[in-house]
């Protein structure tokens, strides 16, 4: 039974990562598309927690950390890029340029 | 009490991991047909997180019933997944109404246009006062050397 939920669950989310691509392709404007990349890449969080239960095997727990942490650093880095034009800012150096 | 989790852990593991992915399908879809960035934001930050929490939640128990494994990435990454998904989501909205990205049509209330409004006024107005007292400054000391001129002079 349990394998059945697991398979059942594995196509529900990949489903949802296909659907949030269509909003990547097609959003009108840029911050559309970055909140679909930051979904799909927590969908994927999900997904290897599923694939880990499947084989259960616990050698793919690692990989949650790791895709949790870069969408989130490529989520910031985007939000920063798109809400000011610079990633990193210099502040320090011309504080009348912000 | 082994036997007890022997017989309800798998249906308790499956039932959690299929309502995680069952609301991750409900937030796609919201991504999908919502009408605007705020609204899209709503549904990609609470419902996606969420649904993230239920299966990583049934895995931890997977691995603690039948692996007898405590597994502490497991729960770093809940806690992770916690803290960072609705900070990424209020960053992205707040870039995304300072590039002027329209609200839908049919929004009725946006408070936050005063207060963005009033904002970029005062810097404005603090621009425009620092100009002015680098202007009355120069002038301050035109004067002063014209003055220091004079008087050398007589």
């Amino acid at each position: 039974m349990l394998e059945g939920m697991l398979t059942a669950a594995a196509i529900i989310l990949s489903l949802s990562i296909l659907t949030c691509m269509y909003r990547v392709i097609k959003g009108p404007s840029m911050p559309d598309r970055i909140i679909a990349l930051d979904t799909i890449g927590i969908n994927m969080i999900a997904l290897v927690a599923v694939l880990c239960v499947h084989m259960k095997t616990q050698a793919f727990l690692e990989l949650i950390l790791v895709v949790g942490i870069l969408a989130f650093l490529g989520t910031i880095a985007f939000a920063k890029y798109i809400e000011k034009g610079v990633v990193l800012e210099h502040d320090r150096d011309h504080p009348d340029d912000r | 009490m082994t036997e007890i989790i022997q017989t309800i852990g798998e249906p308790v593991v499956g039932i959690l991991i299929l309502v995680g992915a069952i609301l991750s399908a409900i937030s796609s879809f919201g991504i999908i047909r919502l009408p605007d960035v705020y609204l899209r934001a709503h549904a990609a930050t609470k419902s996606a997180t969420l649904a993230v929490l239920f299966v990583l939640v049934g895995a931890f128990l997977y691995f603690l019933w039948f692996a007898e494994y405590t597994s502490a990435r497991l729960l770093l990454g809940i806690v992770f997944v916690f803290i960072t998904a609705p900070v990424a989501g209020h960053l992205l909205g707040r870039a995304a109404y300072r590039r002027g990205v329209p609200l839908w049509k049919k929004s009725i209330l946006d408070e936050l246009k005063e207060a963005h409004l009033s904002e970029e006024h005062a810097e404005m107005a603090e621009a425009a006062g620092e100009a002015r007292a680098a202007m009355v400054e120069q002038k301050l000391k035109e004067q002063m050397k014209l003055r220091r001129r004079s008087g050398s002079n007589g």
